[in-house]
């Protein structure tokens, strides 16, 4: 009986007609598509990396990386740019993981959930989706006159806190609500207070996600050009920032200046330079892979 | 009705003066007219009835009646839920623990709980679960003191053979009937009086649930153990005093019936408890 309905597919004196060849077609319809979308934007990223690569691979050297830059392209170098992004990386990193690792606790374990919360949680929501370039016009107004810190390597590194915290704090958030209630349950049956609970059960449980979503965070202001230009962080500079007030470049803008160069020279040092700033990008999303697999194996098994 | 309802062997009593020592340590607990509401909503009503010390009372009735609400009542784990409140009071060895007075912190260490699905942190070790509690209280315990906190509680849990090779291992890497015994032992490892347990066998296969009963057999020598079951054997077979509760039309849980298993079981007084141990309704 059940044979003789197995091997007939379609049944023929019955009301339900399964249909299996037609709906095998869409499945595969649909899997061809998706297929071709994700080719779109795996080979965009292909082809940038051909084309830079080619363009680029002659001027890299050490003493491209060396040298600051220069009127003659045979000398000139990315040292102050390359100095000045780690400097900033490394000031918006430990200003602006705490900063939003703390917002999204309190938002998402200690806020009381009514109607401000959600005013402000749609409003961090907001403030991610803000263009860059009004940051810069906020860290120009604030940090650069308000506070007289100038052009300096902390203003610009301020502005780009301002427009990463949003993007730390929506991820912490959801990696704290990732957490199941019965971890936190655990800790408060233990006698934990709140707080016991938060740091020692449910951050470290929710710490994987906490970093990804800051390392992404983090490879995003690695890239910003607009809001540092915004603020008059400065195109050419030959030395290195020496504290935190002496003014700065980035990697992105000593591209962007070369770029607007008309000598073919400087292109291929935007191309060499451009290579060098994918490499830290990809260096970061890598961290930022092995980082999360490598908690979640300690958290999982 | 003296024919058992559900077929179990009724334990064997212990003689009356091993019970008596043993009541003596153990700690009592008193719920006097408790109810327990979620904002508008009324989860339980006016309960009263004793829970006695060195024993099991388990606490039955069918789905959506306010045992798991019943029992969080009994460690402040209630009052977590936004809008959750309690009237009434309950009494640890005569003190009030909704005293406002009283640190909740403090009711839930002298009242440890374990849950219906074990609950191990992910990110510890099975050392480090034993010694949560503990170092919520002492941030440093001396290396020797923490590992004889950490086998007496494995020990007390029934685990210790089964783990002693891999304390370093993560917790949650042991099976389902494991996990919910390290819970234990993170549970016992900070003396309390009391043991709350959550329908702790419901998400465990029959064997790790036989280990589990066999444990809670264990414990009442030196704990007072309230456990919610919708298991009638298992309630049969592991607790001394039985509470019937019954949601009814409102979904309200009233107490129906409180007496010992033995009572209950074989020549219950009301007409709602024979149903439903007998399956009729729930």
């Amino acid at each position: 009986m059940t044979g003789t309905q197995l091997r007939t597919t379609v049944g023929t004196d019955t009301e339900f007609q399964p249909r299996l060849p037609l709906r095998r077609k869409v499945g595969a319809v649909f899997g061809a598509l998706t297929v071709v979308a994700m080719a779109i934007g795996l080979l965009t990223l292909a082809a940038l990396i051909v084309d830079v690569v080619r363009d680029g691979w002659t001027v890299l050297s050490w003493d491209f990386i060396r040298s600051f830059p220069s009127r003659r392209p045979s000398e000139a170098g990315i040292r102050s740019a390359l100095i000045g992004t780690v400097y900033i990386m490394v000031l918006v990193a430990i200003i602006a993981f705490p900063l939003g690792v703390s917002a999204a606790v309190y938002l998402e374990e200690f806020a009381p959930k009514n109607r401000l919360t959600s005013f402000i949680e749609l409003n961090i929501s907001n403030l991610a989706a803000v263009p860059s370039i009004v940051y810069g016009l906020l860290g120009l107004g604030i940090f650069v006159r308000a506070l007289t810190l100038g052009p300096s390597l902390i203003a610009g590194a301020l502005t780009l806190i301002l427009l990463i915290l949003p993007i730390i704090i929506i991820a912490g958030r959801e990696a704290l609500r990732a957490v199941p209630p019965s971890i936190r349950e655990a800790g408060y049956a233990l006698g934990a207070s709140r707080w016991q609970t938060v740091r020692m059960f449910v951050l470290p449980v929710a710490m994987p996600g906490i970093l990804t979503g800051t390392i992404l965070a983090l490879s995003r202001a690695i890239g910003e050009t607009a809001p540092l230009i915004t603020i008059g962080a400065l195109t050419y500079i030959a030395f290195t920032p020496k504290s935190l007030l002496d003014p700065f470049t980035v990697l992105p803008i000593q591209i962007y200046n070369w770029v607007s160069r008309p000598q073919p020279a400087f292109h291929q040092l935007a191309a060499g330079g451009i290579i060098i700033l994918l490499a830290m990008l990809l260096t970061f999303n890598g961290l930022a892979i092995v980082l999360r697999a490598r908690l979640q194996r300690q958290i999982r098994d | 009705m003296s024919e058992p309802l559900v077929s179990v062997t009724v334990r064997q009593r212990e003689p009356a003066q091993r019970l008596a020592e043993r009541e003596a340590v153990a700690a009592s607990m008193t719920v006097e007219r408790l109810s327990a509401f979620y904002g508008k909503f009324q989860a339980l009503a006016d309960l009263t009835f004793p829970i006695h010390p060195a024993a099991v009372t388990a606490v039955i009735g069918p789905s959506g009646c306010g045992k798991s609400t019943f029992i969080r009542c009994l460690n402040r784990l209630h009052e977590l839920t936004p809008g959750a409140r309690v009237s009434g009071r309950v009494l640890l060895d005569g003190v009030d623990i909704y005293d406002p007075a009283i640190d909740p912190a403090r009711v839930r260490q002298l009242i440890g709980m374990v849950f219906q699905k074990p609950n191990p942190f992910p990110h510890l070790s099975v050392y480090d679960n034993v010694l949560a509690g503990i170092r919520l209280h002492r941030s440093r315990i001396p290396k020797p003191q923490a590992d004889e906190i950490v086998e007496r509680s494995l020990r007390a849990a029934v685990l210790w053979d089964e783990v002693k090779d891999k304390l370093g291992a993560p917790g949650s890497s042991l099976s389902g009937g494991q996990q919910q015994r390290l819970c234990i032992a993170r549970a016992l490892a900070i003396e309390p009086e009391v043991l709350l347990m959550d329908e702790p066998t419901s998400a465990l296969d029959p064997i790790a649930t036989y280990h589990i009963e066999e444990l809670i057999a264990e414990l009442k020598q030196r704990y007072t153990i309230v456990i919610v079951t919708h298991n009638m054997q298992q309630a049969a077979r592991v607790a001394d005093y039985v509470a019937f509760f019954l949601g009814g039309e409102e979904r309200t849980g009233r107490l129906i019936e409180f007496d010992t298993a033995e009572q209950i079981f074989t020549n219950p007084k009301r007409r709602e408890t024979e149903e439903y141990i007998t399956g009729k309704i729930g």
